[in-house]
């Protein structure tokens, strides 16, 4: 510190230079005061994130009897079932993130094009489930998808079925399931992103001669791809960490990444090997988010670096 | 020729639009022609309803009575992107994921035009509105005037039959406005298109205008050309919103004018018996010595304030009946030599020919 000034001093030749020592002093005054302000919320960030994240990383580097080695990491190649968890994980992200846009687009686009007052109350009821348990509603899913649930027994009743569709326990339960929970992380950014867009915008497309559909696609939609990006992050993310609504709807046919860490902590009390899972997810998660921001940030057209 | 818009420029009739909001009436009976190729003037203040018409002239708005036709044909049911009229927004609306290119060229591809006439006809916009070379420039990388000339060049590079502006200019600073008035009017008197403005500005609207529509809560009060508006203001509220005015009470009986016991010469037949206004502007009083000869009239004052602007100086004075006017004139060195103190009694003149009456409401 003191040297970087005394190089400084005498660039600007210090019998000239009119209180700039002390000004230099001010200045390391200010950033000293500075670092101690930032300094409990930079222990809080290397208590809470930095320790845990090295610790859950030591731990996965030694086996079952102690010894450093690799086996954790070697395990997931040599074992089916951990190749078939990864993709049963990713294959439940990507159809409920799917499933999250189809349904939430639309729902978004409805809510910002009504009035104030409407969009409200509407918004009422996309937040009403999301302060529900999610143990709660992942039962009621149950009561309702189940062989003998609301669903099925209404279908037969009015005979569209003559056998009860396999709703719970199985693939098509868990995303139900779990597209209800992630619904409003899909629909709140997205909603705030095209509350955003300039009606004028949308007016001088109808000016210069876009028909309604028209429109759409080729403004409103372009401008809302980033509260859909972020929104899409969100859901896909939380989809891969996600633990109550499969092992509940899964019926032990769908094993989902979190599920495998669990079964492997407290069932085998394999620490070793359950941090090593915990490592590759937030690998695999990382490398997503980068690969993502690395495809929008390619498309540098004004939307993407605008915000 | 550029870009030809001469002969597809097409006359505007409106008449008996009637626009409610809850309730509200914002416009009532509004009936007014444009005439193929007229710079006309929307002008009025906040609330007036100048906005709300363009609205509905661009069918944003769907009016509750009423017809507009374009070149004879009604369009007050047509939507907006069947109209084929340029517009030109107060935010200029450019598409921010769009570059500047793609932005003019958007009208011509919703119309599909081929990709060589597209960056053809682009390229000439870009060259008419001074932003050669910048196509390939994002929108977020312009400056507020460039913004505008792109706002420009789209809404007229598909050669619309009518273009309308909603205050295009109130976002730019001073100069920049003063400067983009000269260019607009030139391009339109380049360009020859039907043009509806809309402004709260009236220096800008004397500017650039063929005519001017004043408005004001949801009426037209006077549509005339700017030097008749500025001569010859038929209202109060016209006079008081077009330059500079003091309103003086005088009386008409008897087919004469009469300020308090003082007969007033005006070139202009007197109105009806009755209380009306007389619109004294600053520029048009001048300091006369004693009482009046010819065809000038006199009003008698005591100075108030006198404020020495270089190029000119402003008067205050007060009338007998303690009303305020004020007078303007440029420092000449035979002015300056006889400029008035404050209190001092002086006589205000006023030429017959610049008497304007309007009725006191």
């Amino acid at each position: 510190m003191s040297l970087a000034s005394a190089s400084l001093d005498r660039a600007v030749e210090p019998d000239r230079a009119l209180n700039a020592d002390s000004l230099n002093a001010d200045a390391r005054r200010e950033a000293r005061g500075m670092l101690a302000l930032l300094s409990p919320g930079l222990f809080l960030v290397f208590a809470v994130i930095i320790v845990p994240i090295g610790w859950l990383f030591w731990l996965s580097l030694f086996d079952e009897s102690g010894q450093l080695s690799a086996a954790n990491y070697a395990r997931f190649f040599e074992q089916a079932s951990y190749i078939k968890t990864f993709v049963t994980t990713f294959k439940v992200a990507f159809t409920v993130t799917g499933a999250c846009v189809l349904l939430g687009y639309p729902l978004a686009y409805m809510l910002s094009q009504l009035p104030r007052r409407a969009a409200s109350i509407c918004l009422i009821f996309v937040i009403l489930p999301f302060w529900t348990s999610v143990l709660v509603r992942t039962y009621a899913w149950l009561v309702i998808l189940q062989r003998k649930g609301l669903v099925n027994t209404w279908l037969m009743d009015l005979g569209v079925i003559g056998q009860p569709l396999p709703l719970a326990n199985n693939f098509a339960g868990v995303v139900i399931g779990m597209t209800h929970i992630m619904l409003p992380f899909l629909v709140l950014p997205l909603y705030a992103s095209m509350k955003t867009i300039d009606v004028d915008c949308l007016r001088a497309g109808m000016n210069l001669g876009a028909s309604p559909a028209a429109t759409f696609w080729q403004i409103f939609f372009p401008l809302s791809l980033p509260g859909l990006a972020s929104g899409l992050v969100i859901v896909f993310v939380l989809c891969l960490g996600f633990f109550v609504t499969p092992a509940l709807m899964g019926g032990g046919k769908v094993i989902m990444w979190a599920m495998r860490m669990e079964q492997t902590t407290s069932l085998y009390s394999n620490w070793g090997a359950g941090a090593a899972l915990g490592v590759v997810l937030l690998a695999v998660t990382l490398a997503l988010l980068g690969l993502f921001q690395w495809l929008l940030g390619t498309r540098a057209t004004g939307v993407w670096s605008r915000r | 020729m550029l870009l030809s818009l001469a002969q597809s420029a097409l006359p505007i009739g409106i008449s008996g639009i009637e626009k409610r909001f809850g309730g509200v009436s914002i416009l009532s009976d509004l009936s007014l022609d444009v005439a193929a190729g007229e710079f006309l003037t929307l002008l009025g203040p906040s609330g007036s309803g100048k906005t709300t018409l363009l609205m509905i002239l661009a069918g944003f708005v769907r009016a509750n009575a009423g017809s507009i036709k374009v070149g004879g044909e009604e369009i007050i049911t047509m939507p907006p992107h069947k109209r084929n009229i340029g517009m030109v927004f107060q935010n200029y609306a450019l598409f921010p994921h769009m570059n500047v290119f793609h932005n003019i060229a958007f009208p011509l591809k919703q119309r599909h035009v081929s990709a060589a006439e597209t960056s053809d006809r682009v390229e000439r916009a870009l060259d008419l509105v001074q932003l050669k070379g910048l196509g390939e420039r994002r929108v977020d990388q312009l400056s507020g005037g460039q913004r505008q000339r792109v706002a420009l060049a789209r809404a007229i590079v598909f050669e619309p039959r009518i273009v309308l502006m909603d205050e295009p200019l109130s976002a730019l600073d001073k100069s920049l406005r003063e400067h983009m008035q000269i260019e607009l009017r030139n391009l339109h008197r380049r360009l020859g298109m039907t043009t509806v403005y809309v402004t709260h500005d009236q220096r800008e609207a004397i500017t650039m205008s063929d005519r001017i529509a004043v408005m004001n809560s949801g009426r037209i009060e006077q549509i005339d050309q700017p030097e008749v508006l500025y001569a010859k203001p038929r209202t109060k509220f016209v006079a008081g919103f077009i330059g500079e005015s003091s309103f003086v009470p005088v009386e008409s009986r008897n087919g004469s004018i009469w300020y308090e016991d003082r007969k007033l010469r005006m070139n202009d037949a007197a109105p009806s018996t009755g209380r009306h206004l007389m619109v004294v502007r600053p520029e048009k009083l001048r300091l006369i010595a004693g009482e009046p000869t010819g065809d000038i009239n006199a009003l008698p004052a005591t100075v108030g304030d006198v404020i020495y602007q270089g190029d000119s100086f402003v008067c205050y004075a007060t009338l007998k009946d303690g009303r305020q006017v004020t007078l303007r004139d440029y420092c000449r060195s035979e002015v300056l030599a006889r400029l008035p103190a404050p209190g001092e009694p002086i006589m205000l003149g006023i030429d017959a020919q610049d008497v304007v009456l309007v009725t006191d409401q």
